[in-house]
């Protein structure tokens, strides 16, 4: 798989895609604890960003509540670790499981019921909120007051208790990160992916050809689902705190799929280029309204620059950017 | 607990519900003519909210008497807002139409912000406290003044697109896009037109809602979403489903605060969502979607 | 290409008696008719006459409200269109509606899927069919890139991509000119003759009807008006008549 990525990519592409590799591996010795932290909340976002990119760029099907599973995955591991003492290791799946389910049960009811675009949007929303509010009423998981994980001393780096420096948690979310890729960057080449992009295109003239549709838009959110679930995980274990007023908000979902947006739907890189735009972008702005004492200021620009994207590069700044640094490879391949 | 509980609560209910029915009146004459989702629905609310409570600080204008001058102040800003700005994204797919409109949400949210702060404001009128007492009845002025007034409008609204040819031609627009060019219709403008109507609509809610609650810049995200709870139930694009459901939404959502606990009140209301779009999505009245 | 596009030599179809309507409209009517396996029939009739449905109700995408549709002696009633194309059912669409992000290999790969689950395969088989039906050199080519003829050209192979037994052609003629006409033509009649592939084609390009079709069924306000061998069906007088003032006879 790899060899065919490498095949069908110009030398350009290779050089960067190069390039930005080893600068992430190595950039925790690079770069100070401010900057580590912004890249460990980059990648984050391009990590659920790609797991979110699967349901709408791959299946077709709009998701405005993935807050949900990263929800609920990172609850279900973080009441496992607090109340059984079972480590992130072996709770993760538990959280997969749980978020699996729920996006199985959502997509079910959606497909089966034939709620489309804005509808099953809203679906979703209603879903994530419902679940906020019910969780928020559970004392057992901390209710509004919230969740939390005990934290120790930062020196020893746990790996299967997710207890350790932030660059351990750096070299983790960064793993997920790669390996989303490479699973996105594999099914794309795929039966799986092949269909998933026929029922994206036409779904109709794909079933005539043979998709069986509810079977792979069911695969596809509970692969979407499950990968954001893992996300959630990382999130309980790095954060530590959970609670559920924010955790389940619309807002939330809207965070995690602005990347993918703003880099490109349906794109491999998008996701990830849209990460890395926005977050540095909102913490500049931070920093450049901090004296002001202008509590609006970074946030009316945030959506500013969205709105202009939306306007004048509605495809996403990964095929613009592809285009401009000539990464085209001689014969036309995939993006 | 007294039959005499549930039905104040219930009235209540009922009339906080025109209100929610008349902000709901705006997202559902948007979609069904539009067919553009407002995602920052609640946010434009909040807008006239702030609005009415400027006028009423400075110049000490009762909220129902600016209420007016506040939907016309709306009624420009959405008619510049379709017409420079959503019309663009028409033809794109719906989770960047999506995306704008929140992101117009968070920039109004953005505005507020640095305008009023993050505190909580409302605007005491002198008849803040009083109620009628109607035999086991015991209701607020305020909300009996409320209601009474979102249900004025919601009819000068029917009105407008039962009995003029501008409401005539905008139901047509939206019945059938090519017809309405075909015809000579100049949809541009109508489509202008509706959505300032739409928007305007919510600053009539808006500054009938501050009579009942504080206002806030954060507060917009829950009235979008309750708005659209109201539409699905009552069906989107039926102005007498939005009134419906608004009536359904507020009295239910009353007996649920009292019945259940209050803070599980949304809980129901989205339950519910969930239930009518997957037995009936396009409401009670609506009309199917595209 | 070595590989036989249609599998094996069945593809036999029975019509039996299928109705549907919308609300009070009667697209169609108690129509039956069969299809020998390996022969090529033409549906005609007027704008309108319920040909289109027809063959949603063979392939699935709308379920007959009476009647049934038998594929070799087996009922397809209650399967889903994908279920169907896998039964062997290759199905075009009147307006082309191609995979637009996809290449022509990908879209015709796509079609290949249905009874392989190896990519690589699929992508061979695709290669295969886009040269048979003269597109190999635009493989690589995304439809938006392509002329409509060649769209219809890709239409048809994703849909032979399927091995279908039987294959159902909706107006693949239409906007093309004559010299395409014929060559198309000669693909199917080529096809039909090499592997028996069953072909039942809506068509209002009588070149085509009257050079493939060994037999013609006319449909016109959803009934089924006349069946039989192109040169009784053109001189029927009802056929005439339903047909009156189209310019259908080249």
């Amino acid at each position: 798989m790899i060899a065919r990525i490498i095949e069908s990519a110009s030398p350009r592409a290779l050089a960067l895609l190069a390039v930005v590799t080893l600068a992430l591996l190595v950039a925790p010795w690079l770069v100070d604890s401010y900057v580590l932290s912004v890249l460990i909340i980059v990648l984050y976002f391009a990590y659920v960003g790609q797991a979110w990119n699967l349901m709408l760029g791959f299946a077709g099907q709009l998701s405005l509540g993935h807050a949900l599973f990263v929800s609920l995955g990172a609850y279900t591991s973080a009441a496992l670790f607090i109340k059984f003492g079972v480590p992130p290791i072996i709770g993760v799946f538990a959280a997969i499981a749980m978020a699996v389910v729920a996006g199985c049960l959502i997509g079910y009811l959606g497909f089966r019921f034939s709620i489309r675009g804005v509808y099953f949007a809203l679906l979703t929303i209603a879903f994530a909120e419902f679940t906020g509010i019910i969780v928020d009423h559970i004392s057992w998981l901390g209710a509004s007051s919230g969740l939390f994980l005990p934290v120790k001393n930062q020196q020893s780096n746990d790996l299967l208790n997710l207890r350790g420096s932030p660059t351990m948690f750096y070299y983790v979310i960064l793993a997920l990160t790669g390996l989303a890729f490479a699973l996105c960057s594999w099914l794309l080449n795929s039966k799986l992916g092949l269909y998933w992009q026929a029922i994206r295109e036409d779904q109709e003239a794909a079933e005539a050809s043979g998709v069986p549709l509810f079977r792979y838009k069911m695969i596809a959110v509970a692969i979407s689902s499950g990968l954001t679930g893992i996300g959630g995980v990382w999130y309980a274990f790095y954060y530590n705190n959970l609670f559920p007023e924010t955790m389940f908000k619309t807002s939330q979902s809207v965070e995690i799929i602005l990347g993918s947006v703003v880099g490109g739907v349906g794109t491999l890189f998008g996701p990830i280029l849209g990460a890395f735009v926005l977050t540095p972008l909102g913490e500049v702005l931070t920093a450049a309204t901090d004296g002001m004492h202008l509590d609006g200021v970074k946030s009316f620009f945030w959506g500013f620059c969205v709105a202009a994207i939306v306007l004048f590069r509605p495809q996403g700044l990964w095929p613009w950017i592809y285009n401009v640094l000539g990464l085209a490879p001689k014969k036309e391949g995939k993006r | 607990m007294s039959g005499g509980l549930y039905l104040n609560v219930a009235v209540s209910g009922l009339l906080t519900g025109l209100i929610y029915g008349l902000s709901a009146l705006g997202l559902s004459v948007i979609f069904g003519v539009i067919r553009i989702v407002n995602f920052a629905h609640g946010e434009m609310m909040v807008l006239g909210m702030f609005a009415t409570l400027v006028l009423f600080r400075a110049l000490g204008i009762d909220p129902l008497l600016s209420l007016p001058l506040v939907a016309a102040a709306l009624f420009a800003f959405g008619y510049l807002l379709q017409d420079l700005v959503v019309r663009r994204v028409a033809h794109l797919a719906d989770h960047m139409q999506f995306l704008l409109m929140a992101s117009i949400a968070v920039m109004l949210i953005s505005v507020c912000l640095m305008l009023f702060g993050p505190d909580a404001q409302n605007a005491q009128v002198s008849y803040g406290f009083d109620s009628f007492a109607i035999g086991p009845l015991l209701v607020d002025k305020v909300r009996v003044y409320a209601g009474a007034a979102a249900l004025v409008v919601s009819g000068l609204l029917f009105a407008f697109f039962h009995y003029t040819p501008t409401g005539k031609a905008i139901r047509a627009c939206g019945d059938n896009y090519t017809g309405a060019l075909v015809v000579g219709l100049n949809v541009r403008r109508l489509y202008a037109l509706t959505f300032g109507i739409g928007t305007a609509c919510l600053g009539a809610a808006g500054a009938i809602m501050l009579l009942l609650v504080d206002v806030h810049p954060y507060l917009g995200p829950s009235y979008t979403l309750l708005a659209f709870i109201i539409v699905i139930i009552g069906g989107m694009g039926s102005l007498p489903g939005a009134l419906l459901g608004g009536i359904l939404i507020g009295v239910s959502e009353a007996l649920a605060g009292v019945i259940l606990q209050p803070s599980l009140k949304s809980a129901f209301s989205f339950g519910l969502l969930i239930l009518v779009l997957l037995v009936r999505p396009q409401g009670l009245l609506g009309k199917v979607a595209r | 290409m070595s590989a036989s596009v249609a599998a094996g030599s069945a593809g036999a179809l029975t019509v039996r008696n299928i109705s549907k309507r919308f609300g009070g409209l009667v697209a169609v009517s108690e129509v039956s008719f069969t299809v020998a396996a390996g022969e090529i029939h033409a549906l005609i009739g007027p704008n309108g006459a319920g040909k289109t449905t027809t063959f949603n109700m063979i392939a699935g995408a709308q379920p007959p409200d009476t009647g049934d549709v038998l594929l070799d002696g087996v009922s397809l009633a209650g399967l889903r269109p994908d279920q169907i194309c896998r039964a062997g059912v290759g199905r075009t669409f009147q307006i082309v509606r191609p995979f637009n992000e996809l290449t022509l290999v990908e879209n015709v790969a796509v079609g290949a899927l249905a009874w392989t689950d190896d990519v690589a395969e699929a992508r061979d088989h695709a290669r295969g069919v886009l040269e048979l039906l003269g597109l190999g050199d635009k493989k690589d080519a995304r439809p938006s890139s392509i002329t409509l003829p060649d769209r219809k050209c890709l239409e048809v192979a994703r849909a032979l991509a399927t091995k279908p037994k039987l294959l159902l052609l909706d107006e693949v003629m239409a906007g093309l000119r004559p010299t395409e006409t014929d060559r198309m033509v000669a693909i199917f009649k080529k096809l039909n003759a090499d592997t028996g592939l069953t072909i039942l084609l809506i068509e209002h390009v009588m070149r085509a009807v009257m050079a493939l079709s060994h037999r013609v069924l006319v449909l016109n306000y959803g009934r089924l008006i006349a069946d039989g061998k192109p040169e009784e069906v053109t001189r029927d007088p009802e056929v005439l008549a339903c047909y009156l003032g189209a310019e259908a006879f080249d």
